[in-house]
């Protein structure tokens, strides 16, 4: 298989050399996210398998076209997880196109994004370079951090070849319980029982019904659902698969979905289109037509940033401005990976 | 005479920083700054600035910029790689002033601090609101957070609780031109590039933090510490794959070897279970939690073989279990003059088998090594004994050290698990990576820094540096491990 990064290495001098754009591609299932990009496929689907698993180590080498399913199907066999509960979107997903988008699922405010599991990456560079950066184990600060910068670049910095997790046992226990709440109400709610020691999992909030994951050993999940109090609800499990996967009826694929990520404790941040919050109130989506600088202004004002994550007017910018000062960094960064502009040029807007 | 113009274009930069800013420049008071916890270099900065104010850091670190004059931060001085040693020929910029708490809030769980408010000032501030910072290196009560994000602190708790760098929301940094760059914040992302990840762990290399967010945690309700003993290293190390396999992620969980079990008790007198190796586990979490899984870690300790196995009941009794993995280091000072602590991470199935290649080294060299060291994550912390007074023996046990960072590496871990690379690493660092990685973090660090001012020459060697020292990545003429992918 190391033949496939050699040829990988070959094709990207070839296409750096006629300045040629790559669009990278796992299993296709995130082509709508990101600003649209043109160029040939580079496919990487067919890198696949785990390079090595040790359960009592924690920790997970695996090469980056090997589906989620399989990479979670494996980890399953040995009771761990990722614990950052990565969406899929389709069978399809691979781990490389979960680290590049930097997804991560309801669990993500109380256990940590892809990017917090991330411990190492091999990736081939704009220049053809096969570089290792982290490494496989928990605690390392050798190097600049250059496997978690990887974590959301959307392949714009390099192509993601192999990559190392830090991996959790699954909790023995879970409940979902849910809550008659409006949105302000929540907002405090959780947040205040997350300043708790209570095993909180997810949190999602929808016209007035607020549904709460907990997580843990089996007394404990008993002992705060005891505390906590709410409504039982029966088929928790498949409720948030599908607040995962974004198959709720919420969820409209005909309309543009618009993504707030905001301090968790941010007011209501008073658009008039239908709400979706996640995350202990951190995760805001809105379904429907927001004029892109009203969903700017409400993250803002709500101390974040907004995304145009799904359909609507792509081009124009989906995501947050960034101010000058970072915008340079970005610029520098870029142009030192991926000196020619081939990968994925424009996806994350301007890089 | 190029000299003089260093000093002159030092002080110049210092004259012109707005709001003006009060600045040592007498040599008898430079004296103080001359080293950090590396004890082995000492070096005097042409000046040390003193900002209270974020306005004055960016704005020196412009003058230096255009000046080419190193800048070279420091919080409390804690730092044991040598990365606040200042440079001759530069500034030393000291941050303990900046130790404001901007801002406490209870509901968002966040506190926003100037770079000098010491790590455990953080969590005496939370207290009230039932809330804590979880990274905890050992130098706590002392080191500064601005140091504990340059350096991605870790401390005891990083199994469950992870680094600094997964502790921290944003943090306010002032980069190589001047440039306040907001990275990260209230939110759980922020758009673009995550240069948060980078200036965690980068050492003052990429910027000067003048404010962090940090992210608190609910004090757990319930705490249960665990004292095991163990007839070989070999099955203590088991004993942790086994706890770790049954899916149990304890708090911390910490090992110590004979030579620093002998210390403690000659030291402290703690009454400790004679044993080749100590393991001390914590559990914690809700109250119910807690319990089940000291029950089942109990078990698995005695399952693997543990000669004792001892529980504090009460408060009292937890600080007593752990007094000496706390005061191992002081103990530790009483073997010999003089030690010199490793910081390499290791896979941890590989523990039993580096830790007897550890101990022939020590004797291969005549010095003794004391063991104590994360077990839960693989990150060790071997200790060599030396006496400073005699001539070639510091020497001696650099060179040992660097042996022991070999192993780590042969091993498919890392030379640095906490401490940072700083001064004191840096020729490993051509062992860990290839000219490639390298030259890749020079890139990042130009990016940030283009003049090249903010601590220069520290954490990342440069690849000349690594040809004189023998190469990148070969040892002993061929390459550890060629099939392995290096990460």
């Amino acid at each position: 298989m190391t033949d496939f990064i050699a040829q990988l290495a070959d094709r990207v001098r070839d296409h750096a050399a006629r300045k040629a754009p790559l669009r990278i591609r796992g299993g296709g299932t995130k082509d709508f996210h990101g600003a649209p990009v043109t160029g040939e496929a580079l496919e990487m689907a067919g890198y696949a398998g785990i390079v090595a698993y040790e359960p009592r180590e924690l920790v997970l080498t695996v090469r980056a076209g090997t589906r989620v399913a399989d990479v979670e199907a494996a980890l399953a066999a040995e009771g761990q997880v990722l614990p950052f509960e990565p969406p899929r979107f389709g069978e399809a997903a691979t781990i490389g196109g979960t680290v590049a988008c930097n997804l991560s699922g309801p669990r993500r405010s109380y256990a940590g994004a892809a990017r917090d599991f991330v411990l190492g990456a091999r990736i081939v560079n704009g220049k053809g370079e096969d570089l290792s950066f982290g490494g496989r184990v928990i605690k390392n600060v050798a190097g600049y951090d250059v496997s978690r910068l990887m974590a959301g670049a959307l392949g714009t910095l390099g192509v993601l070849t192999e990559l190392s997790f830090k991996v959790l046992p699954r909790p023995p226990a879970e409940a979902t319980i849910a809550f008659e709440m409006d949105e302000a109400e929540m907002i405090e709610a959780v947040n205040r029982w997350a300043g708790q020691p209570l095993p909180l999992s997810a949190t999602a909030w929808e016209a007035g019904v607020l549904r709460v994951r907990l997580s843990g050993a089996t007394s404990a999940v008993a002992a705060a659902k005891a505390k906590l109090g709410g409504e039982a609800v029966a088929d928790g499990e498949a409720y948030w698969l599908a607040v995962r996967e974004q198959s709720l009826a919420f969820f409209d694929p005909a309309k543009p979905l618009w993504r707030l990520s905001v301090a968790q404790t941010a007011a209501p941040a008073g658009l008039d289109e239908p709400a979706f919050i996640e995350w202990g109130g951190g995760q805001r989506w809105y379904s429907g037509d927001v004029p892109r600088g009203a969903a700017r202004d409400a993250a803002q004002r709500a101390r974040g940033h907004a995304t145009l994550f799904r359909g609507g007017d792509r081009t124009g910018g989906v995501f947050h401005p960034l101010p000058p000062a970072l915008a340079k960094i970005h610029r520098r960064l870029k142009d030192a990976f991926d000196p020619a502009g081939i990968f994925n040029p424009g996806r994350l807007d301007n890089f | 005479m190029i000299a003089a113009d260093r000093r002159r274009d030092a002080l110049e930069a210092l004259a012109l920083a707005r709001p003006p800013l009060e600045a040592v420049t007498e040599p008898e008071r430079l004296a103080a700054f001359e080293m950090d916890a590396y004890i082995q270099k000492r070096e005097r900065p042409l000046a040390a600035a003193l900002p209270d104010d974020e306005r004055q850091v960016a704005s020196l670190v412009a003058e230096c910029a255009r000046r080419g004059v190193p800048v070279v931060s420091r919080g409390a001085g804690t730092g044991i790689s040598g990365g606040a040693l200042p440079d001759p020929e530069g500034i030393l910029l000291v941050l303990t002033r900046l130790r404001s708490l901007h801002r406490l809030d209870p509901l968002a769980r966040l506190a926003q601090v100037g770079p000098g408010m010491p790590n455990a000032r953080v969590t005496e501030q939370a207290a009230p609101a039932g809330l804590y910072f979880a990274p905890d290196p050992s130098s706590q009560t002392v080191s500064s957070i601005g140091g504990n994000v340059a350096e991605n602190a870790g401390g005891v708790h990083c199994l469950k609780y992870g680094l600094t760098v997964h502790n921290v929301m944003g943090v306010r940094l002032v980069d190589g031109e001047g440039d306040v760059l907001e990275l990260g914040g209230e939110a759980l992302d922020a758009p673009g590039y995550d240069l948060l990840a980078l200036a965690c762990g980068s050492e003052g290399n990429l910027g000067v933090v003048t404010r962090a967010t940090l992210k608190l945690l609910p004090r757990p309700e319930a705490t249960h510490t665990i004292l095991a003993a163990f007839a070989t290293v070999k099955a203590g190390a088991e004993a942790v794959g086994r706890i770790i396999g049954a899916g149990v992620v304890p708090a911390a969980l910490e090992m110590m070897d004979r030579v620093v079990i002998d210390a403690c008790e000659r030291y402290m007198a703690l009454g400790l279970p004679a044993a080749e190796a100590l393991l001390l586990v914590e559990v914690d979490g809700g109250r119910e939690e807690a319990l089940e899984e000291r029950g089942r870690i109990e078990a698995l300790l005695v399952a693997s073989g543990a000669t004792e196995v001892r529980v504090a009941a009460t408060e009292a009794e937890r600080a007593g279990l752990w007094k000496a993995r706390k005061g191992a280091f002081a103990a530790l000072a009483t073997v010999l003059p003089d030690y010199y602590t490793m910081d390499g991470t290791i896979p941890r199935r590989a523990l039993p088998e580096v830790l007897d290649a550890i101990y022939a080294l020590g004797r291969e060299y005549g010095l003794v090594i004391g063991n104590v060291f994360h077990a839960g994550d693989g990150n060790m912390h071997p200790c060599i004994f030396y006496d400073g007074a005699v001539a070639g023996e510091l020497e001696r046990s650099e060179e040992l050290g660097g042996k022991i960072l070999g192993l780590c590496i042969d091993h498919g871990g890392t030379i640095t698990g906490e401490h940072g690379v700083g001064v004191e690493k840096l020729r490993e660092m051509c062992l860990q990576f290839r000219e490639g990685e390298i030259s890749a973090f020079h890139d990042v660090k130009r990016a940030f820094d283009p003049a090249g001012i903010l601590n220069p020459g520290k954490a990342v060697p440069t690849l000349k540096r690594c040809a004189e020292w023998g190469g990148l990545h070969v040892r002993g003429g061929r390459l550890p491990h060629p099939d392995i992918p290096r990460f």
